[in-house]
């Protein structure tokens, strides 16, 4: 091999990166949210806990992002 | 037509300024020389935060997205509010893994998904199989836009006896985005992002506030629909899901958010951006579109809720399903705020046009006309060739509509999804690791394409009348299950090209068939801004790679 340019091999692997699971499989999960009742300014819980897991998506993966861009980016 | 003056003059205008944005874009950012694929293709790879949000936002949410999936609610109901899901699994998944593409792109120049492959399996072969299944994905997914922009123009009156009158103003608008499209590449959709992502934003927000109160609040709304389909014979729709079709719900928002992964169009937006964490901070930035298309899914039900009649469709007896937006807001906004809301539409089908015409155009010369044609092509001639190609992309598109029913588009746009996704084990696994025997990746995509189809043409649709290709739920009666449940067919197909592909490798190695040699190094991708290109010439010519 050519010699390395940079020392340590690079990685961007970190315990926070399995929390991306989190949002990746609770949105699959239909019966979580296939129900009518309760409902949420008229919205049936189907509509409202779908929406509501978009903020969990947008949470999680800021959430991520701040915790592993910390350590490699002084 | 004479009840739609204002709405047709609001129309023209902002089609018209976009226009001009477009062929003004080319000196936008302007490069020293436009002459590359970097450059055309790829807007100098660049864009920061705002732009890569404005951009792969405008490409991922399409025209046709807009349309389609309330008319898929006002149709069917829950069932179609997959797209909520699918547009919220696919964000996590690109910060996991399509930034790995990146930086391996970024280190090898790689222009497209094929590049990599290319490069990493060392087998021409799959990668022309990786660029022909995106270029035959990629196409119908355009002309499909132009039915967006057909059921906006068919509401405003716009219509004709002849087939050429009818789609006179599409030709036009086609011919317009072709043009500017070629002279300014990328540049070009990029900047005609922001107007028409603050259009839509603009409209869905008066719209989800000002329709409701009209309608006597989101309870009455849900109410109208949830009536409509206990009226309706179809066992299928309803405002949440029943028992028989909660697999296909999930299987197929996974598999759209896999399938919107691997398109060449979106692969395209993102290796445009300058960094690493400019694509981070976007996957937490873009679901503000998700939460967009949740809003535009829920104007079917308004539509129900307002007593909306769909216009006829192209053949006698059936209805076009996709004016029901359209409709709603020609019935219920002023005039002004339709043409706005149609313009909107409009030009929502340019950007990703754009986008889509310059990703196929990428594939072509990259992993077709450089591989096989010319393979000495210097970087002006790539630049040219993806620039006439892109012409003869669009006037593919146009031609599908004008001569061809736009229900066949519909057809091959859902097949598009289904063969793109079998491109998954080469493009996302390859990112991972390199065990598959790039062998057994051929002989996977063709497995997994084979079941694909067959399990495609076995789909009738009841509400069509159609024997064959009606759908993506596939019954799984027909594997010989007692069980009236439904299942994606991409998943399952894309399961197949999996089991085959490993089967194949303990095969072609046992048989100790020669791997190829790997041109990356895992250092390769973790690259960011500013670290040094690999040369050209070391990254597509075999033997200058030393073998780890």
């Amino acid at each position: 091999m050519a010699e390395p340019q940079s020392p340590p091999p690079r990685t961007d692997s970190s315990p926070w990166n399995w929390l991306l699971l989190v949002p990746i499989v609770v949105p699959l999960l239909t019966f979580l949210f296939n129900h009518d009742q309760p409902r949420l300014a008229g919205f049936p819980l189907f509509y409202w806990l779908q929406f509501a897991f978009i903020l969990l998506g947008v949470g999680t993966t800021t959430l991520v992002y701040r915790m592993t861009t910390k350590r490699s980016r002084p | 037509m004479s009840g739609h003056v204002t709405e047709i003059v609001v129309f023209s205008v902002l089609f018209l300024l976009v226009s001009g944005m477009g062929f003004v874009a080319a000196r936008w950012r302007a490069p020293r020389d436009m002459a590359h694929l970097d450059e055309w293709g790829l807007g100098g790879r660049s864009f920061g935060g705002w732009i890569t949000w404005f951009l792969v936002g405008g490409d991922l949410y399409t025209a046709y997205t807009f349309v389609a999936v309330p008319a898929l609610i006002f149709g069917a109901g829950a069932a179609g509010f997959f797209a909520v899901p699918y547009t919220v699994v696919i964000y996590p998944l690109f910060f996991l893994i399509l930034i790995r593409l990146w930086s391996v792109s970024h280190r090898h120049g790689f222009v497209t998904p094929a590049d990599f492959v290319r490069t990493r399996y060392d087998s021409p072969t799959l990668a022309l199989l990786i660029a022909v299944t995106g270029i035959v994905a990629t196409m119908p997914y355009i002309a499909l836009q132009l039915v967006g922009i057909e059921a906006v123009l068919k509401t405003m009156g716009v219509t004709g006896d002849s087939a050429i009158a009818r789609h006179l103003p599409i030709i036009i608008a086609f011919a317009i985005l072709a043009a500017y499209t070629y002279q300014s590449g990328l540049r070009a959709p990029a900047l005609i992002a922001f107007v028409k992502d603050t259009l839509i934003y603009l409209v869905i927000i008066v719209a989800v506030l000002y329709l409701p109160y009209k309608l006597g609040g989101w309870g009455a709304i849900f109410e109208a629909a949830d009536k409509k389909f206990q009226a309706s014979p179809a066992p299928g729709d309803g405002i949440i899901l029943n028992a028989n079709n909660q697999v296909q719900y999930f299987t197929l928002a996974l598999g759209s958010a896999l399938a919107l992964f691997l398109y060449p169009h979106s692969i395209t937006g993102v290796l445009a951006s300058r960094n690493r964490d400019v694509i981070k901070r976007n996957m937490s930035a873009l679901p503000a579109y998700s939460f967009l298309l949740g809003l535009i899914a829920l104007l079917g039900y308004m539509a129900i809720a307002a007593g909306v009649k769909p216009l006829p469709g192209a053949k006698a007896g059936s209805v076009d399903s996709n004016t029901v937006v359209p409709l709603l807001f020609d019935l219920h906004f002023p005039a002004w705020l339709a043409g706005v809301a149609f313009a909107a539409i409009g030009i929502g089908a340019l950007v990703p046009a754009a986008i889509m015409s310059i990703a196929a155009a990428n594939l072509f010369t990259r992993n077709i006309y450089k591989e096989y044609l010319k393979r000495d092509a210097s970087p002006a001639q790539e630049a040219n060739v993806a620039k006439i190609t892109s012409l003869v992309v669009k006037i593919g598109a146009v031609a599908f509509i004008v001569f061809l029913d736009p229900q066949f588009s519909i057809d091959l746009q859902l097949i598009g999804g289904v063969i793109i996704l079998q491109t998954a084990p080469s493009v996302i696994l390859g990112l991972y690791t390199r065990w598959l025997h790039r062998g057994a990746l051929i002989a996977g995509w063709a497995g997994g394409m084979i079941l694909a189809f067959w399990m495609l043409w076995q789909i009738p649709n009841a509400a069509t009348g159609r024997e064959h290709f009606g759908g993506s739920a596939f019954s799984l009666a027909e594997f010989g299950l007692d069980t009236p449940k439904t299942i994606y067919v991409g998943f399952v197909a894309v399961l197949a090209n999996l089991v085959v592909a490993v089967l194949v490798t303990f095969l072609l190695r046992a048989l100790r068939t020669p791997e190829g040699a790997d041109g990356t190094t895992p250092d390769d991708y973790f690259a960011d801004e500013g670290d040094p290109r690999i040369g050209r010439e070391t990254s597509t010519t075999v033997g200058t790679v030393s073998s780890t």
